[in-house]
């Protein structure tokens, strides 16, 4: 079986030529079909960017330095513009971070989940309100017709959030990247939006990558998780395993520093900053390796 | 991390180079084009090949020396008086600066003035002068200083009149605002709590941040000054008879436009590279002296 | 702008028509040239004179004047012009409508021309060219309206003269109008020859207004522009398989309008003070061609009432735009 998604050996810098900084110092991952990776690692790690990459986000100043991502064997790099943008929204779509500010303030919800339909799969515009009707009762979302006519300052976040995630699952992608869609709400809301990222996912067959900083929320719903630092994958493999025994010390110290049902909140250990300082020197010294190589 | 590095200004050993380096190519132009007006404004009497009065009517409406038929004794043609139109631009010059610098440093004087004591004091004087720059900003400019300079009759007071009882209210709704935004930033209320006087408050946290803007009102409103000489001049009641202004020599050269076109071309030219001059120098001021861009 | 601040801006316009009026009124007395002077015969008698000052009310004391004046103008009788010995209202009414047209027009032209600059500049952010379209709004954001129509005037009038550099409409065209909408009026009766004749006059006047506020309308949106594109839901808008100018167009553009019709709208007073002069230039009979022509013959309940009307113009004006944000801005439609 091949991946939806590949990336291999992926680097890429932000900033002016000369002086740019590395995000990603070859990365590489996988995400099988209908798998659900969890991609992990402290804020900075390059989770994001490593999102922004195959979704084409990438900032403007940002270079890709090399590697390839393939999606279902194609490789979104190398493809031309117009491609690519048949593929996104329809067979690789996005769960925003933030709930607030993903949504259009002047648009009405229908017409926003609408226009993807409408542009992805040519649907008229009644058939399109139609579906998105149907998409928003998925998503739990009561009295959906009413909400159609509603604008995002008239929701609440929980709720904008459902409505996002609908909007991804609108085209039936092959490929759902969802980063940290939980972060930015309260934690009973936090749940709720799990069960229906995992309730469509099943529903529509999509894989997703799940990234997150919260090893609980992997060990919940991820079947295989990535563990990034620094721009490098560090310890990969099915999430049971690598939490039962993790190989990579910064993995261990992760674990260590993330709050258990089954452990008294005392025993909660930050990592330690020796560890993150000698990764980094290693990242550098990376660097420069990659420097002096290319000169 | 990031965020640290961009906020609060950074002092550096050479910050007035480094100011010069932000105002860019703007400063640079705007002050080039101001300087050279300032210049011929001063040198008139040494640069004019000609007296500005002086007529020879076997000359007249010659056109620019290098124009079929044109004369070197009078580089830009002559106008229907047989006037050198070279030397009567630059003592117009003369008049356009002395005319822009009385009226755009009493116009400043004034509405800073009023703009301090709104926003310094608030409560029934403020929205007394509040109300005041209403009613003023319910007038039509134009109208207004033609109206003004009616009252008080043709003349070089009247023309400054006109300007500063018009246009004090650019500089009192801009001071009055950012002496709101100031009083209410950290230093300003830190200032308060360390006992400093309103005065004090004033001269030393106030006004020091005031003046980029300031500056950049005053070189703008310079330029407005020559535009509305101008103005006044289409109305006939701008400076008296035989002082040359561009606005008098635009309205003349009106009148003889179908015969020789470049005695109304030659003023308007002079005006637009002036009051271009003056608004890129206070774009250029703007960006030199403000380290951090807010508008 | 909730409609608390709508309210309080509705009071608020009577005590600021009251100041205007205040200050038009001492201004003008303080007058030294005697319209009377101007009307009277050679050989008028000085009783005559004084009938006439009688007539115009101007032997009172200055508050006598401002209270019957005051109290006429509340009735809607705003006196009768010294200089065309008419009704200030009739001439004012029927001359306005020109200058709401030529107006109108230069709105349109104005908004038309600094929107497509504006998407254009920001579809080349960051690249070469954006440098020279800010720069070159900065230029046509200098150089005012009258300017302008003295250079229009000079191409297009007298180098290449392509179209007509005076007047609202040919005289040698014998037409007759229903109302004083001109432009308006041949449109709708589909008198399009009409309209086009119409039309070549107001082109120039219209582009020299325009001109300055389309580099304002520019500036304005191209700066919100470039802050919608930047937030989340632009940005995503990517990821979804838009391509960019479908972006700019229907996700970034209706939010950076709401900035900009705050800002900017409040600005069109600048372009219809602009009339004033730009009126004169092209000889186009509207309502600031004649306030010139009152102030020269210090007609000042002429005056005065044009200077009412302005003032009414703009409040309206700023009413309206206030409006027109509220119903861009569905955050603010159910306050
Ligand atoms: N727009 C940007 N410009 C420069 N650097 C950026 C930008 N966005 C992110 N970075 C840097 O890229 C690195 C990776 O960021 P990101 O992928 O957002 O991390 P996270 O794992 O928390 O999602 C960080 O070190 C961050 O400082
Ligand atoms: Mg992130």
């Amino acid at each position: 079986m091949t991946a939806v998604l590949a990336v291999h050996d992926l680097h890429v810098a932000i900033g002016e030529r000369g002086r740019a900084a590395n995000v990603l110092r070859g990365a590489s991952l996988e995400v099988g079909a209908g798998e659900v990776r969890g991609l992990v690692g402290e804020s900075g790690a390059g989770k994001s960017m490593l999102g922004r990459a195959v979704l084409g986000l990438l900032p403007a100043n940002a270079v890709i330095g090399g590697g390839t991502i393939l999606f279902e064997g194609r490789d979104l790099l190398a493809m031309p513009e117009p491609e690519r943008r048949g593929l996104l929204g329809r067979r690789i779509a996005l769960i925003p971070q933030d709930p607030i500010t993903s949504l259009n303030p002047v648009k009405r919800v229908g017409a926003q989940i609408a226009v993807t339909l409408r542009h992805h799969l040519a649907l008229s515009k009644r058939a399109a309100l139609e579906r998105a009707t149907e998409l928003l009762a998925e998503v739990a979302i009561r009295e959906p017709r009413r909400v159609l006519e509603l604008y995002p300052h008239e929701i609440s976040g929980g709720m904008r959030q459902r409505v996002l995630i609908a909007m991804a699952f609108a085209c039936d992608p092959g490929l759902v990247i969802a980063d940290e869609p939980t972060t930015a709400l309260d934690v009973t809301v936090q749940r709720q939006v799990l069960q229906l990222v995992e309730r469509l996912r099943q529903r529509h067959g999509a894989a997703v990558l799940f990234i997150t900083h919260d090893l609980g929320v992997v060990a919940k719903i991820c079947r295989t998780m990535t563990v990034l630092h620094a721009g490098r994958v560090l310890e990969e493999g099915e999430t049971a395993d690598v939490l039962a025994r993790p190989r990579h010390p910064y993995t261990r110290a992760l674990l260590a520093a993330t709050p258990r049902a089954d452990r008294p909140a005392e025993a909660l250990r930050p990592v330690p900053p020796a560890l993150i300082e000698s990764l980094w020197s290693e990242a550098h010294r990376l660097d420069r390796l990659d420097v002096a190589g290319r000169a | 991390m990031a965020d640290l590095t961009l906020s609060g200004p950074i002092e550096r050993p050479s910050r007035w180079l480094a100011s010069v380096a932000r105002g860019g190519t703007r400063l640079w132009c705007g002050g080039t084009l101001v300087g050279i007006l300032f210049l011929i404004a001063l040198l008139a009497p040494l640069l004019a090949p000609h007296d500005p009065i002086e007529q020879d009517l076997l000359a007249a409406q010659l056109p620019p020396a290098w124009i079929q038929g044109g004369e070197w004794t009078y580089p830009l043609g002559t106008d229907s008086l047989g006037r050198c139109v070279l030397s009567r631009l630059m003592y117009a010059a003369r008049t356009a600066v002395a005319v822009a610098l009385i009226a755009a440093s009493l116009a400043a004087a004034i509405g800073i003035a009023f703009g301090l004591i709104a926003g310094m004091f608030g409560g029934w004087i403020d929205q007394g002068v509040s109300r005041l720059i209403d009613v003023w900003m319910a007038f039509p400019p134009v109208l207004l200083s033609i109206v003004l300079a009616a009252v008080i009759g043709a003349g070089l007071t009247s023309v400054i009149a006109a300007i500063v009882v018009v246009d004090w209210t650019r500089f009192a709704r801009v001071v009055r605002a950012e002496t709101m935004v100031q009083l209410q930033r950290d230093y300003a209320a830190a200032a308060r709590v360390l006992g400093l006087s309103r005065g004090q408050i004033l001269r030393l946290e106030i006004l020091p941040n005031l003046v980029p803007l300031i500056v950049t009102l005053l070189a703008v409103e310079m330029g407005i000054a020559i535009l509305v000489e101008v103005i006044l001049s289409f109305v006939g009641i701008s400076v008296a008879g035989d002082v040359p202004t561009w606005g008098g020599m635009i309205v003349e050269g009106r009148q003889i436009v179908y015969q020789s076109p470049w005695i109304m071309a030659l003023p308007i030219v002079s005006v637009i590279l002036s009051v271009i001059g003056f608004n890129l120098l206070g774009d250029g001021l703007r960006a030199a002296l403000d380290p951090v861009q807010r508008r | 702008m909730r409609w608390g601040e709508i309210i309080r801006r509705l009071v608020l316009i009577p005590p600021t028509l009251f100041g205007v009026c205040v200050i038009v009124f001492v201004l003008l007395r303080v007058v030294p040239g005697d319209p009377i002077a101007m009307m009277i015969p050679p050989g008028a008698s000085p009783a005559d004179i004084d009938r006439l000052r009688a007539f115009y009310g101007l032997d009172q004391s200055i508050l006598q004047q401002f209270i019957t004046w005051l109290g006429q103008a509340l009735t809607g009788n705003f006196g009768r012009s010294i200089s065309l010995h008419q009704n200030v209202f009739e001439l004012v009414l029927a001359r306005l409508p020109a200058t709401l047209e030529l107006s109108l027009l230069a709105t349109l032209i104005a908004t038309a021309l600094g929107v497509m600059v504006a998407l254009t500049g920001v579809y080349v952010r960051g690249r070469r060219l954006e440098w020279a379209i800010d720069g070159g709004i900065g230029v046509f954001l200098a150089i005012p309206d009258f300017l302008w129509a003295l250079i229009l005037l000079l191409l297009f009038g007298v180098l290449i003269p392509l179209l007509p550099i005076s007047g609202r409409i040919d005289p040698q065209l014998d037409v007759a109008f229903r109302t004083n909408f001109y432009l308006v009026e041949s449109l709708l009766t589909g008198r399009l020859d009409v309209a086009l004749a119409l039309l070549q006059h107001m082109i120039l006047p219209a582009v020299a207004l325009a001109l300055p506020f389309a580099a304002l309308v520019a500036r304005l949106l191209k700066a919100s522009l470039a802050e919608a594109e930047d937030q989340d839901y632009a940005q995503i808008a990517r990821a979804r398989g838009f391509s960019r100018p479908a972006i700019l167009w229907r996700e970034v553009f209706p939010n950076a309008l709401i900035p900009t019709v705050a800002l900017g709208g409040v600005q069109v007073t600048l372009l219809l003070g602009g009339t004033v002069l730009v009126e004169r230039i092209f000889s186009y009979e509207g309502i600031g061609n004649m306030a010139i022509d009152a102030v020269i013959n210090r007609d000042f309940p002429l005056i005065q009432g044009l200077i009412l009307t302005f003032a009414v113009l703009f409040i309206a004006l700023n009413l309206a735009v206030d409006l027109l944000v509220r119903l861009l801005d569905p955050r603010l439609r159910h306050g």
